[in-house]
């Protein structure tokens, strides 16, 4: 009987195969809107001039050309320098927050620290409350006047209440206070102990803030749109927003700029900046297997404890 | 110990004993602590601008002492002006589709994960339905341009022309883009959300379902029966916690996809991008700072109403 039921069930309480391929159907769909857009600007960035005004853009290139990935690579000296202001940005951005975040994290997670809930609500405090964006633009372009300077890409985003929080759930899951304890025996203080003990267990915490941290500061456009008017301090992002607006202003601009026009026309414009947005893509792609692998634990414990 | 130690009130003795005593946890607090402070704490000082007809007067703290206090009237002139209602309509109707779509759809297609037969064939469309969450707005904004571009379009050019009727000028027709923003968040952010449901999912004990199935329940039972009711603490967490940010729009989706289209203003414009666009275009910064008060105030309730429900339902998993 029992038998029976489960055969019924199919295999280990499995779905049917018709029901598999329904939902194999349905994911494939997804799978194809996820993805369509970005295959659609790859086409462009591939796509000659010609082609993109005879036939507009189209996901399969009419008549391939490079041209786009050659103007980038020899004529887009900006493009370059805002390509390393994103990389400085980055690799700076994440070492220091990282390290931020991972000391504020650790005494509240320790439960011989008796001001933690103080220190805790200090950080939290700012995911509820803020002063709003004006005082918030005025203490960085008139009390500390960092606005037009590398740092104002990096100082805004070093602390973040949330990481902190992840962080601390973290140490609290994976680092057991027996371990701690024995090492305050042995005689070591708290920073041997953090740097020599704690550390090292967490390095699956310190993988997921370090790519949050990552992510945060490579997709930032929002600090270079409020702080930055200087073109050596745009970041790719900025950058690319730059291009959109401005092709665009230029492109349906009345007589006075068709002079702009004429040279922006010689200009593979429409695929290059395609060829742009598919170059400021590139590492995270490369860096997505890492990505996907540490979010998820990230999140499932972010969630966890929200 | 001498006269002067004893003098000291009890309180700030005390304080300095813990702070001797926890100097390394100090220490190490210390660097988040200035971050802080200039990140977060003195701009706080700065709502006072929003009561202030804000002059700049030699530097930030001046400026804001010397202002002449105005009481009320930069609000009222925000109010006054019909975007006021338009952009906190805006701003409310967006973000509570967002979260009935983040919810409904996310959930569907984790528990649909779940139950494919190839596991590495649900690896790969979680990875593929979980890219666009790594892409910036700014990037996402070129996707959109890339479909919705007025001249070279693919939506205009291979589907609307090829069809024989005339192109649409997206850009300009405000008709569209509650459908087109909603279309973007959930492209964006549904693979994102299904992983992490999905997360929940893959830790409900197999036990449960191998004991309906025994007893013959069948899928949908058991979805219904086992899966909903143990992600619903997930669910109602992340919902609550949404529905505390709703008065806080996504400056990137709303600023970045329109391409800050004044056309578009009456259907894509919130109060972020309002409070962006007052502070730059007119320079009339106590209201922008009025409105960017409004918006904080009105937010620290709702993320309050929110977390005290949170705290009623599991203490635990409260923001604070």
């Amino acid at each position: 009987m029992m038998s029976k039921i489960l055969k019924k069930q199919g295999k280990l309480n499995q779905i049917s195969a018709t029901g598999n391929i329904l939902l194999n159907v349905l994911f494939i769909v997804i799978t194809i809107v996820c993805m369509a857009p970005v295959l659609l600007v790859l086409s462009i960035s591939f796509s000659s001039e010609e082609a993109i005004r005879h036939g507009g853009y189209s996901f399969i290139p009419q008549e391939l050309s490079l041209k786009a990935y050659d103007y980038v690579l020899k004529a887009g000296d900006a493009i370059w320098r805002a390509y390393g202001v994103s990389i400085f940005v980055t690799v700076v951005g994440t070492f220091l927050s990282l390290a931020i975040i991972c000391m504020y994290a650790y005494p509240l997670s320790r439960s011989s620290f008796k001001a933690k809930g103080f220190f805790s609500f200090l950080a939290y405090f700012t995911m509820i409350f803020g002063g709003g964006l004006v005082p918030w633009i005025m203490v960085y372009t008139r009390l500390f006047k960092i606005s037009n300077s590398i740092w104002i890409l990096i100082f805004p985003y070093l602390m973040n209440a949330w990481f902190v929080m992840i962080m601390r759930t973290f140490y609290k899951t994976s680092v057991p206070e027996s371990i701690i304890e024995s090492a305050r025996i042995d005689g070591a203080g708290e920073f041997r102990t953090f740097l020599v003990i704690v550390l090292p267990l967490s390095k699956a915490g310190l993988a997921t803030i370090g790519l949050f941290c990552t992510l945060v500061y490579w997709n930032d456009w929002y600090l270079p749109l409020m702080f930055v008017t200087e073109r050596k301090f745009f970041n790719i992002q900025y950058l690319m927003y730059q291009t959109l607006v401005s092709i665009q202003y230029l492109t349906s601009g009345s007589a006075q700029f068709s002079e702009a026009a004429v040279v922006l026309a010689n200009l593979p414009t429409e695929s290059a900046r395609m060829a742009i947005a598919i170059i400021s893509i590139g590492p995270i792609v490369l860096a997505y297997p890492f990505f996907r692998k540490y979010f998820v634990k990230g999140l499932t414990i972010g969630a966890v404890k929200g | 110990m001498n006269a002067t130690d004893l003098s000291k009130p009890r309180p700030f003795r005390k304080l300095l004993k813990g702070v001797r005593t926890n100097i390394a946890f100090i220490a190490m607090l210390l660097p988040g602590l200035f971050v802080l402070l200039i990140n977060n704490y003195i701009p706080m000082f700065g709502v006072v601008i929003a009561f202030k007809r804000y002059r700049f007067n030699k530097d930030f703290f001046t400026s804001i002492i010397t202002s002449e206090w105005i009481g009320f009237k930069n609000f009222e002139f925000f109010f006054k002006t019909p975007q006021a209602y338009e952009v906190t309509r805006n701003t409310i109707l967006y973000n509570l589709v967002f979260i009935v779509l983040g919810v409904v759809i996310p959930v569907m297609l984790a528990i649909a994960l779940n139950e494919l037969l190839n596991k590495k064939l649900s690896n790969f469309y979680q990875s593929i339905m979980f890219l666009p969450y790594f892409l910036s707005w700014i990037v996402v904004s070129y996707l959109a341009y890339s479909m919705l571009s007025i001249e070279n379009g693919f939506i205009n050019r291979s589907i609307i022309n090829a069809l024989g009727l005339e192109s649409i000028n997206w850009y300009s027709e405000p008709r569209y883009w509650p459908f087109i923003l909603t279309f973007f968040q959930v492209w964006k952010y549904t693979g994102y959300n299904a992983v992490v449901y999905h997360a929940a999912i893959s830790g409900i004990d197999s036990e449960y379902y191998e004991a309906a199935a025994i007893d013959g329940a069948t899928k949908w039972q058991q979805t219904k029966f086992i899966t909903i009711p143990l992600l619903q603490p997930v669910i109602i967490i992340m919902t609550l916690l949404a529905v505390g940010r709703i008065f806080n729009a996504d400056f990137g989706l709303f600023f970045n996809v329109p391409k800050d289209s004044g056309a578009l203003y009456s259907v894509t414009d919130v109060i972020d991008t309002y409070v962006f666009r007052a502070l730059r275009n007119s320079n009339s910064v106590g209201m922008a700072a009025a409105s960017g008060l409004y918006q904080a105030v009105v937010g620290c309730i709702t993320v309050f109403t929110a977390n005290f429900i949170v705290r009623k339902i599991d203490r635990d998993k409260a923001l604070f």
